[in-house]
């Protein structure tokens, strides 16, 4: 069950998005979900899809990879499109006692329903391509110039990459420990509300004693090798960005513009 | 029999380019009341393959059967299996999350549903097999030192009396006092209850010393399962697969090479003097 979460996790790969500088996929990323959310109709929001379905084509990643990441969203789209279902006033298609589906109603749920699923799935296809060190490393470029008005740019980046490097320790520490509380007869998938969250309580407390151990053996690793902070540090991978990046880039805003443009069929 | 497997297959992340086959077609049958040793180096299937014996993880193909009941045939409820068989992890004391010393070790028979009196006695019984203290059992767990803290853990999965106990490297990370400490108690507690014991571990020395029967994993392949004197009769071909054998068995390799007639499948201090003894009576060279 845990492993199913798979947000945040690098599949490795050798593509052209692979290759790219990792400041111009968070951009570019950036310009998609903005894409999404300008897109007014069908149209300009198939316009920002196939924007979608190129870069995915191109990152040669297995579709199962993509429907597993929605997997954890299902329950939000559920209740986000039912709720678009039931309480939108409009041209009544289907009445079922006092409930009416509208003609809006299903416009509109449809509508979000693709435009969250194509969110999760871009996002998604940013942490796939980019491991999560470079990720941080572009953040921390990209925040770089904020430090003149003394913004920890350096630091909320080693934070961030602390944290997604102990996310999978720490989901095999939590499955560890469940594995063994059920090894002691714990029950983890039944009973009632209460009762599952009391069956939490022999997972919690071994993980947050194991958490505050790590943190505190890190800490102390990190001091034996003088780490003081970011001020004169040099890099080891040097982010650099070449034409490929900028044509990427380019494209993503002439897809952009051609939502913008496409939206004019809203109003016609 | 007491644990039986039938091309027993395990395949982790199946589909992803971190694919691996942990367990390889293994077929095995434990007698029950047999004290088991299980050996590899990392990586070699150990730690996977028992998780199947109590319904941790499924098999990617094959079968396993504990007393004659295939645990992942849909008819069998997996938590009696877990009752039946009791696993301790890897580095056990992580687990421990209660208050007090004495009510961790009675997590696990709470949960089977044993009644005030019937927890007390197996709880007291168990902390008295492995050495610990009464005035011990109101601390709490997390005062206590780590090899107390490794009893405590084992004790938790010991006081449920399992009919098959494994445990995955128990003395891991252990001085050699420690480590000593808690072989005897395991001997104990199997020669006490009967039950079917395996213990996991990586060190040859240790389980040559105390097992009845090994099995020999290799690259999520068996490699043997057999007594003590039959597997180290091929103490080559098992540091052939990375094992080291005991330093006294590698001795005795050694006499042979040197042109000395004498047996090889020696792996106890107590058996090599023997062996010494009635190779030198032979030659004429004692008294």
């Amino acid at each position: 069950m845990i492993k199913d979460i798979t947000i945040g996790q690098y599949f490795p790969g050798d593509s052209p998005v692979h290759k790219l500088d990792a400041r111009f996929k968070i951009v570019i990323t950036a310009i998609f979900i903005i894409m999404l959310f300008s897109a007014d109709n069908f149209i300009s929001l198939g316009a920002a899809l196939l924007f979608f379905v190129l870069s995915f084509a191109v990152s040669k990643l297995p579709l199962k990879l993509i429907l597993k990441s929605m997997r954890p969203i299902v329950p939000v789209i559920v209740i986000t499109s039912l709720l678009n279902l039931f309480f939108i006033d409009g041209v009544t298609v289907i009445s079922i006692w006092k409930i009416n589906i509208t003609q809006q109603g299903l416009r509109t749920s449809l509508f979000m329903i693709i435009r969250l699923i194509a969110l999760i799935s871009g996002s998604s296809l940013l942490t796939y391509t980019t491991s999560p060190i470079t990720l941080t490393d572009a953040i921390e470029q990209m925040l770089k110039p904020l430090e003149k008005i003394k913004f920890p740019a350096h630091e909320l980046a080693m934070m961030m990459t602390i944290a997604l490097r102990f996310i999978p320790t720490l989901i095999e520490e939590t499955d560890k420990i469940m594995s063994a509380q059920k090894a002691r007869g714990a029950e983890l998938d039944s009973g009632t509300f209460i009762e599952r969250g009391k069956a939490l309580i022999p997972i919690l407390i071994p993980l947050f004693v194991s958490s505050f151990r790590r943190a505190e053996e890190l800490a102390l690793a990190m001091e034996c090798r003088c780490y003081n902070g970011g001020e004169g540090r040099t890099k080891l991978k040097v982010l650099v960005s070449g034409g490929s990046d900028f044509a990427a880039l380019c494209t993503a805003i002439l897809f952009w513009c051609a939502v913008l443009l496409l939206n004019v069929y809203t109003y016609l | 029999m007491m644990i039986k497997t039938e091309k027993l297959t395990y395949t982790y992340s199946q589909g992803t380019p971190f694919e691996k086959t942990a367990v390889n077609g293994v077929d095995l049958e434990i007698e029950e009341g047999t004290l088991v040793g299980i050996i590899g180096h990392t990586g070699s299937g150990k730690s996977t393959l028992i998780q199947h014996f109590n319904g941790l993880i499924k098999p990617t193909s094959g079968k396993v059967f504990i007393d004659g009941e295939d645990i992942y045939d849909k008819s069998v409820n997996i938590r009696d299996v877990r009752f039946k068989v009791g696993l301790v992890f890897q580095y056990p004391e992580y687990q421990i999350f209660e208050e007090t010393v004495f009510k961790d070790i009675a997590y696990g028979p709470k949960n089977m549903g044993l009644g005030e009196d019937e927890i007390k006695e197996r709880v007291m019984q168990t902390a008295e097999l492995l050495g610990i203290s009464p005035e011990l059992m109101e601390r709490s767990p997390f005062e206590l030192s780590g090899g107390q803290k490794r009893r405590v853990a084992i004790a938790g999965v010991m006081a449920m009396r399992p009919k098959v106990l494994i445990l995955d490297e128990p003395t891991a990370g252990l001085d050699p006092k420690g480590r000593a400490m808690i072989f005897g108690q395991i001997r104990d507690y199997h020669e006490k209850s009967g039950s079917t014991v395996l213990v996991v571990s990586h060190s040859m020395e240790d389980v040559a010393d105390f097992a009845q029967k090994i099995l020999v994993m290799d690259h999520g392949k068996k490699f043997c399962y057999a007594t003590p004197p039959e597997v180290f009769a091929r103490a080559e071909e098992i540091s052939a697969i990375g094992l080291s054998v005991p330093q006294v068995t590698k001795i005795f390799s050694l006499l042979r090479e040197k042109g000395i007639d004498i047996r090889t499948d020696v792996y106890t201090v107590p058996f090599a003097v023997k062996t010494i003894k009635e190779y030198l009576e032979k030659e004429g060279q004692l008294p």
